[in-house]
């Protein structure tokens, strides 16, 4: 029976319900409200953010697949080769239970991939937590939250086989009782064999494979539309647990699958679960599905129909099949030893049926699930910049130590201790992982390379989300110009509180225009992802959180640049202005525990064409390292550069040493050293060079200043204005390697 | 020369392996699934790394049921080469094709990231042309990866000169420090006593081209190709 509590508890309104009332024309089954409830929850709905949306770029010469059509974007790589990417959220399981939710949502992201009918190459992933340092009751639940996200992205990536190679990690006290996970895959296919997740072919069969469907989260995609709360913890089973296992079989039988050319359309089975493909799948081909519930295979007979449908167990798709073609089908499932059933035929009334035997439990127009789900314009709240930092109220912190506590701060550290439990290099594919600008990777396949890195300062986002959103695009096309790479396509994962909180929207809504300007800027479509709200802990909401994930291309392998300093003698350069902006830095958070003023501004014609100059210097082979200027400013970014590129586990680094001069500048020590202005990266060229790179320069009108030399002596050495600065590099290297591992000791 | 590689439901080394041992122009290599019962026509035959049936049991402890099994140990019978990485080697030990067996890392941690490791005996097909004390470059990445065997075991495993690689400092050096996972004695692969089966935790299919940041992997199958040479000859 429907009464105004069940319709609650359904995380539905009464003027939705009205809404249901009056598609149906009747009262609907319970069933159909579990069904309702979830397809228009936000998860998969997208109500409170899709007019938003609407705001990004998504054409663009290069797209075969646009963002919103199908489960990934897929764009061309050349040569008959396309790319499919996409970056997508699992915050609420993982702040329940961190292993499991974490390894989850990388199993929902490769499936997404492959569904497209690409083969996964490489993941990435990014991640926010509470602070870890300390020794509070707080501190402690987020070191062990951290630590049981980063072993399950860990057991589900290496188990199916596919490296993690990149991605980043910031540490707030907003996001303390809920941490971000965000998981992002890139695959690579044929241009002719993009699969569609689409129910086409009146007759055609609808197949069920993978594991057997159980009570797990149940409804995880109402419950990701929640806030989280004290009680949160009694939705334990809607976290689902992951079979890393299951799904290679089903990566591997999937990819074999829609090689036949016998698959009309594939959907992943993943939140809202049976509901959600079968209505997606009829929606998007205009017809209608009818299904037997009986027929689904089952971890326990005593499932209820309600519990079939909203059922989250993971690795399960949903297969159509042209009439008559099933035997080949079928010897595939075989092959791979996966459960599979027949559940029943697309049909052309355009409606979701599901029986249970002979009993119709659910029969609702397909697009009264999709096209009719509620849209709204929630209330923005108005906004006024904040003040920008009076620098009066800035005492002067000791350069010397600053920055030292900046690079064992968890947020710049050294982050071996988590990518050191990621396979980075099966698939023969990786050629640069964690610990430069960007990951690359090269698509043996298609013979091209690709640069892909994520992005997003959360902090900027806080004090002024429009213009943070625009640095995270700025910030991501720097770290691929200073790998040697052209950005290709963007996706983005938009973590936010709750929309009914007017703050909360007009973050929302502010970040997507921001993110929307800085890929018309940099010419690149966004091509999908996903948008996660109701990121609340008990306390407050999450600091706006918009990640930008870029794939970019590299031309050739001469292209490919690192950060690290190459060779003592070699000339080091400032492209882009010294800058002077403190307002939401990281200095000012670590020595001051201070997080406002004005965030620095980025012009974003300037920015693209400070890009473009490095590019250029690259394709002449004239760079040797390049490095973006970001948290701690140039500072830390030197220190970086001096620190070698080992992977290696049991010998350190080979560590340089840099002697700059910025004596003509008229600039507050900690302002010179610690600014994080945008715009700004450094490179280094040998000397021979140095006539032809300050050619260029010039030609460019770009501002850039020669800041010095490498040297084999490792002591970092900044003269100032009044004062000389120097660090053992040595010394600098220990406080950033070792932070992380030292703070998560006793986690281990 | 011909080389198989063994594919379990769970491997996910196997297209490495494959791709490393056809950058060979002088070796045929084919993918053989887990159910085929036959090997007869193959030199080598390789077990992959990955985790073959999600290793939830134990790693390796199901994939030694696998068909082809009987067909890995008449080969190992006859003499033919066997090479197992990672899981692969797992496997081997399960299957009491190898000596000892391999524990969860010690640090308890998934361990991955390049590792030195130096070759301790060109006594073997696997490691003849390769000089004794030389170190290779090679990408590790496991967590079950700490050899452990008995006092007994591990005396006969040195008597007979069985141990083919140490982990090792840049300088050759097995100190604690440069042991990943706990491993017994730095013990990063050894061999049977017949050293026709060569069981290791590194991965050298991941080490054969510059672009992935070292070659050293090809030296193995150098060696086997020299071998194989010397054996014709």
């Amino acid at each position: 029976m429907i009464t105004p509590d069940s319709i609650s508890q359904h995380g539905l309104s009464m003027e939705e319900y009205e809404k249901i009332l009056s598609l149906l024309g009747r009262q609907p089954s319970i069933e159909e409200l579990g069904v309702f409830s979830v397809m228009w929850s936000e998860h998969c709905s997208y109500k409170n953010s899709r007019l938003e949306l609407k705001k990004f770029p998504t054409d663009g010469p290069k797209v075969l697949v646009k963002a919103g059509e199908e489960n990934a974007g897929v764009l061309d790589l050349g040569d008959g080769w396309a790319i499919a990417f996409k970056i997508e959220s699992h915050n609420h399981p993982s702040a329940l239970e961190p292993f499991q939710g974490a390894a989850t949502g990388v199993g929902g992201i490769i499936r997404d991939i492959f569904t497209m009918g690409a083969r996964p190459l490489f993941l990435m992933n990014s991640l926010r937590f509470g602070s870890i340092t300390g020794n509070s009751q707080r501190a402690a639940e987020n070191r062990r939250l951290f630590a049981g996200v980063v072993a399950g992205i860990g057991h589900y990536g290496n188990s199916i086989g596919i490296p993690t190679i990149g991605g980043e990690i910031y540490f707030d006290e907003s996001y303390h009782g809920n941490p971000l996970v965000n998981a992002f895959s890139l695959g690579v296919l044929k241009q002719d064999q993009i699969a569609r997740g689409a129910a086409r072919g009146v007759g055609n069969l609808i197949f069920y494979v993978g594991a057997q469907t159980g009570r797990d989260g149940l409804a995880g995609a109402a419950f990701a539309s929640r806030e989280l709360t004290e009680e949160s913890k009694a939705d334990r089973p809607a976290v689902q647990v992951g079979d890393p296992f299951r799904e290679k079989l089903l990566l591997e039988a999937c990819l074999e699958l829609l090689a036949t050319g016998s698959v009309v359309g594939i959907q992943d089975m993943g939140a809202a679960g049976l509901t959600c493909s079968t209505a997606e799948t009829a929606s998007r081909g205009g017809t209608g599905v009818d299904i037997d519930l009986e027929l689904v295979p089952k971890r326990s007979d005593d499932l209820t129909s309600y519990e079939l449908l909203l059922s989250e167990s993971q690795e399960r798709m949903l297969v159509i099949v042209e009439e008559g073609k099933e035997a080949s089908i079928e010897r595939i499932f075989k092959k791979w030893e996966l459960p599979y059933a027949f559940l029943g035929r697309v049909t052309g009334d355009g409606k979701m049926k599901v029986r249970r035997g002979s009993q119709v439990v659910v029969d609702i127009p397909a697009e009264a699930l999709t096209q009719e789900a509620p849209l709204y314009r929630r209330e923005a709240a108005s906004w006024k910049p904040p003040a920008p930092l009076d620098l009066q109220t800035v005492p002067l912190a000791d350069p010397l130590l600053v920055l030292h506590e900046l690079l064992s701060y968890p947020s710049i550290a050294c982050k071996r201790w988590v990518w050191s439990q990621y396979d980075q290099t099966v698939g023969n594919g990786t050629v640069v992982s964690a610990g430069s600008d960007a990951a690359v990777f090269y698509v043996r396949e298609a013979n091209k390379f690709l640069a892909a890195t994520s992005d997003c300062n959360a902090i900027y986002c806080s004090l002024d989300p429009y213009e943070g959103a625009k640095i995270a695009v700025a910030e991501a096309a720097r770290n691929l110009a200073c790998s040697g790479a052209l950005p290709l396509g963007a996706t983005d994962n938009l973590n936010f509180g709750n929309p009914y909180k007017p703050v909360s929207f007009f973050q929302l809504r502010a970040a997507i225009e921001g993110i929307a300007e800085g890929c018309r800027a940099f010419d690149i479509p966004v091509t999908g992802g996903n948008v996660s709200l109701y990121n609340e802990s008990p306390l407050s909401s999450i600091d706006p959180t918009p990640t930008v994930a870029l794939v970019g291309f590299i031309q050739s392998p001469e292209e490919i640049t690192l950060q690290h300093f190459r060779e003592p003698g070699d000339i080091i350069f400032l492209l882009g202005a010294i800058g002077s902006e403190l307002g939401g830095s990281h200095y000012l958070l670590v020595s001051h525990k201070r997080k406002e003023g004005l965030p620095p501004r980025v012009d974003l014609g300037h920015e693209k064409a400070i890009h473009d100059q490095l590019r250029l210097l690259v394709r002449l082979g004239l760079v040797r390292s390049a490095h973006d200027c970001a948290e701690g400013g140039l500072a830390v970014a030197l220190a970086e550069s001096c620190f070698g590129s080992s992977r290696a586990l049991s010998e350190a680094a080979e560590l340089l040493g840099a002697t700059i001069d910025l004596g003509n500048e008229d600039l507050r020590p900690d302002v010179a050293l610690f600014n994080e202005s945008q715009s700004r990266l450094l490179f280094s060229i040998s000397p021979h060079t140095l006539t032809q790179v300050e050619e260029h320069l010039i030609a460019s009108g770009l501002p850039f200043t020669r800041l010095g030399v490498v040297t084999r002596e490792p002591k970092l050495s900044i003269q100032l204005k009044e004062k000389k600065y120097q660090w053992s590099t040595g010394a600098l290297y220990q406080s950033w390697s070792t932070s992380l591992a030292t703070i998560m000791k006793d986690q281990e | 020369m011909r080389a198989a590689v063994l594919q379990f439901p769970g491997s996910n080394g196997d297209y490495d392996a494959l791709m490393a041992l056809r950058s060979f122009p002088e070796i045929s290599a084919q993918l053989i699934w887990h159910q085929e019962s036959s090997l007869d026509t193959y030199d080598l035959i390789l077990l992959p790394g990955g985790f073959s049936y999600g290793d939830y049991l134990r790693s390796g402890a199901i994939a030694r049921f696998s068909p082809i099994m009987q067909a890995v140990r008449r080969a190992a019978e006859e003499g033919k080469w066997i090479l197992g990485i990672c899981n692969g080697f797992q496997i081997l030990c399960e299957a009491g094709l190898l000596p000892g067996v391999l524990l969860r890392n010690r640090h308890l941690l998934f361990c991955a990231g390049e590792q030195i490791v130096r070759v301790e005996t060109s006594n073997t097909p696997f490691t003849k042309t390769i000089s004794p004390k030389s170190l290779l470059r090679l990408p590790i990445a496991h967590g079950e990866g700490c050899y452990f065997a008995s006092k007994e075991t591990l005396k006969e495993l040195l008597t007979n000169d069985q141990v083919l690689l140490r982990y090792a400092t840049a300088q050759g050096m097995t100190t604690s420090e440069a042991n990943p996972n706990g491993s017994l004695e730095n013990i990063a692969g050894i061999c049977n006593k017949e050293r026709n089966i060569f069981g290791l935790m590194p991965h050298p299919e991941r080490a054969f081209e510059e672009l992935l940041g070292s070659r050293d992997g090809r030296k193995i199958i150098e060696s086997l190709l020299a071998s194989l040479h010397g054996l014709i000859q």
